[in-house]
C-alpha cells in the first residue's frame, strides 16, 4: 500500500493521505483570480457607496467641558486627589498596590512595570495650571496649594469634592457651593477655563514638545469624564453591549472578534472572576488561540470533520454513486 | 593596462568554474525542485477540485489586494485626509468594506479548510500559517479602528487598553498612543500578513490541493475508487 506517511508509521486518516492517482482537469488560476479581485472591487465600490463609513468626530478636552462642565469639574477634582480610574489604575501608568489582574499568584501587568508614567495630579492638573501666565490669582492659588501640607491639600481636595457633588452649569457658568476648598476652588475653575478654550487638550498632548502623536494621557483624562462613557452607552458600545467589537451607528465593526468579547458577557468572567476578567479571558482566548493553530496535532480535535462528514457535501461529485 | 583578446571563441577559464558549490546555485537549485514553474502556476488541478469553497482562498487573496490599494491611497494623503475630502472619506469606506470582506473570506475559507482537514498529507504547517496569518490579520484590523483618529478610535482604544494591559503588552504596545498604532497598522502589521501570505501560497503549491478522504478510509463503499491506492 502506498501512503503518504512518514517512517512507514500506521496510516491515520486525519493526518495522512493516500496518494491521488485520479484524474485531472485544466484549471486557470490566473483567470480565477483576476475575476475574483474584479468581483471584490466592484462588491467594495457598491458597499462603498450604498453605506459609506462611521465617522463620529473625536470628543475633546473643550467639547467635553463646554458640554458639561459640572463633569468635568468633577473629573477633574479626581484627578487632583488621586481617586480617579487612572489614577487608580497601576501599571504600566503607575505604582498602585493591590490593584494589578492576576492569574493566580501571577501578575503579568506588575512584572512590566511601570513603562508609561502617568501622574494625574501633575500631568492632568498641577502641570497645566502651571503654564498658565497672567492670571495672579490662579497663581497666588497655586502658590498657596503647593506651600501647604498633604494633609491640608487633602481636606482641601475633601472639601471641593462635597460641593462640586452639589455643582450646576447655569447657561455657561459654573455654579460650585461655597466651602471651605481653599485653593483649590481657583484651581478648578481655572482649568474649566483651559478645557473649554482648548488649550487642555493642547497642553496635555505637546507636554514636553511641538509634534505630538501620544494622545494616552488626553484619552486617560476623558475616559475618566462620565460624559464619555455616556456617548458610548448611547451607541450601545458599553463593555456589556458587546463593547469595543461595535461601531458607532450601523456598521459591522470588527465582527471577528465575537469570542473575545463574549467572554465579557457570561459568568463566571462577569461574577466571580470579574476582578481578574481581562487577563483571565485573554489567557483563554491565546489558549483557544495555540489550539486552533495545532488543530493537526490533537487526536480528537483533528477527527471532528471526519466525523462530522461535512467533507461529503463539500466532496459530493467526487463521492456521487458510492454508499456509505 | 587591461588587454582584450580579439579572439572572441577563445576558451574563458571564467566560464568552466564549477559553480554548483554556490550558494546561489544551491538555493537556486533547490527552489526550482521544490516549486518548478508548473507546480507553482499550474494549469491544471485534481479533479476533485470542484466545489465552490475552493473559490474563498482566491476571494481572501483579492480581498486583500483592494485592502491594500485602499490603504495605500490613504497613506498618500495621511491619516487625517478622510475627514475632510469626500474623495477621502469614499476611499476609507473602500477600505472598511475591503476589510469586512477579506474577514468574511477568510473565515469562510478557514472553517472550509477545517472541514476538509486540510492538514492532512504533511500540510499542518500549510494549516498554521493560515492560522497564524489570520490572528495577525485580527491585530492589523484592530489597530487601523484605534487609528481613525475619531471617537470610534478613542472609544475602542480606551476600551480596549485593559485587556492588553492586563497581559503586560500594554507596556510596549500602547493602544493609547495613536503615533505607535498608526505605525503597526502600515507596517509592521501589513508585512507580517503579507509575508505570510505568500508563504502559505507557496505551502499550498508545494504540497498541493489536499485529496478527499480515500472512500475505503471513511467506510464509503465504492465502485469505481480506483483513483485512491488502497
Amino acid at each position: 500500500m502506498s501512503v503518504e506517511t512518514k517512517n512507514d508509521r500506521r496510516f491515520n486518516p486525519d493526518r495522512d493521505v493516500r496518494p491521488w492517482k485520479g484524474g485531472y482537469s485544466p484549471y486557470d488560476i490566473a483567470k480565477e483570480l483576476t475575476i475574483c479581485f474584479v468581483v471584490v472591487l466592484l462588491l467594495v465600490l457598491g458597499l462603498s457607496v450604498v453605506f459609506s463609513s462611521p465617522d463620529d468626530k473625536a470628543i475633546t478636552v473643550q467639547k467635553w467641558s463646554n458640554a458639561s462642565q459640572v463633569d468635568f469639574v468633577q473629573t477633574a477634582i479626581t484627578e487632583l486627589n488621586g481617586t480617579s480610574a487612572s489614577a487608580q489604575y497601576g501599571p504600566p501608568y503607575n505604582n498602585v498596590s493591590g490593584v494589578s489582574q492576576k492569574i493566580g499568584p501571577i501578575s503579568l501587568e506588575s512584572f512590566a512595570g511601570v513603562r508609561i508614567p502617568v501622574n494625574p495630579p501633575q500631568d492632568f492638573v498641577l502641570g497645566p495650571l502651571s503654564t498658565v501666565t497672567g492670571v495672579p490669582a490662579l497663581t497666588a492659588a497655586l502658590d498657596e496649594f503647593k506651600a501647604a501640607t498633604p494633609e491640608q491639600q487633602t481636606a482641601w481636595e475633601d472639601a471641593y469634592v462635597k460641593a462640586v457633588a452639589n455643582a450646576t452649569q447655569v447657561g455657561n457658568t459654573l455654579v460650585v457651593p461655597v466651602g471651605p476648598y481653599g485653593p483649590v476652588g481657583v484651581m478648578m475653575r481655572q482649568l474649566a477655563l483651559m478645557g473649554r478654550s482648548g488649550a487642555l487638550d493642547t497642553s496635555l498632548i505637546n507636554q514636553d514638545h511641538f509634534y505630538g502623536t501620544d494622545y494616552t494621557k488626553s484619552l486617560l483624562f476623558v475616559a475618566d469624564g462620565q460624559y464619555f462613557a455616556n456617548v458610548g452607552a448611547a451607541n450601545h458600545l458599553s463593555g456589556d453591549q458587546w463593547g469595543m467589537m461595535n461601531e458607532a451607528g450601523n456598521f459591522p465593526g470588527q465582527p471577528w472578534l465575537w469570542l473575545y468579547t463574549f467572554w465579557y458577557q457570561v459568568p463566571p468572567f462577569t461574577t466571580a472572576w470579574s476582578a481578574n476578567a481581562d487577563v483571565l479571558i485573554w489567557a483563554l482566548m491565546m489558549v483557544l488561540t495555540l489550539i486552533l493553530i495545532l488543530v493537526p496535532f490533537i487526536p480528537g480535535l483533528r477527527s471532528i470533520p471526519r466525523w462530522s462528514r461535512i467533507y461529503r457535501l463539500i466532496w459530493r461529485d467526487y463521492y456521487k454513486g458510492r454508499v456509505s | 593596462m587591461t588587454t582584450i583578446s580579439d579572439d572572441v571563441t577563445a576558451p574563458n577559464d571564467e566560464e568552466n568554474v564549477d559553480v554548483s558549490r554556490q550558494w546561489t546555485y544551491k538555493i537556486r537549485a533547490r527552489l526550482v525542485h521544490a516549486l518548478p514553474p508548473d507546480r507553482l502556476i499550474p494549469d491544471r488541478q485534481p479533479s476533485y477540485l470542484s466545489s465552490w469553497i475552493y473559490i474563498f482562498g482566491a476571494l481572501t487573496i483579492a480581498a486583500l489586494g483592494v485592502v491594500i490599494l485602499s490603504g495605500t491611497i490613504l497613506s498618500l494623503e495621511g491619516p487625517q485626509w478622510w475627514h475632510t475630502s469626500s474623495i477621502g472619506l469614499f476611499v476609507n469606506s473602500m477600505h472598511l468594506w475591503s476589510v469586512e470582506l477579506f474577514f468574511f473570506f477568510m473565515v469562510i475559507h478557514l472553517w472550509g479548510k477545517f472541514f476538509m482537514a486540510a492538514w492532512r498529507g504533511n500540510r499542518q504547517l500549510t494549516w498554521i500559517t493560515g492560522v497564524v496569518t489570520f490572528a495577525i490579520s485580527i491585530g492589523a484590523g484592530f489597530t487601523g479602528y484605534v487609528s481613525q483618529t475619531n471617537f470610534d478610535s478613542q472609544w475602542i482604544a480606551t476600551q480596549a487598553k485593559d485587556g492588553i494591559n492586563s497581559t503586560g503588552a500594554g507596556a510596549y504596545f500602547n493602544v493609547l498612543n495613536f503615533g505607535q498604532m498608526l505605525m503597526w497598522h502600515i507596517v509592521l502589521l501589513p508585512a507580517g500578513v503579507v509575508l505570510l501570505t505568500g508563504l502559505h501560497i507557496l505551502l499550498v503549491r508545494r504540497r498541493g490541493i489536499v485529496p478527499p478522504f480515500a472512500p475505503d478510509d471513511v467506510g464509503i463503499k465504492s465502485s469505481d475508487s480506483k483513483e485512491v491506492a488502497s
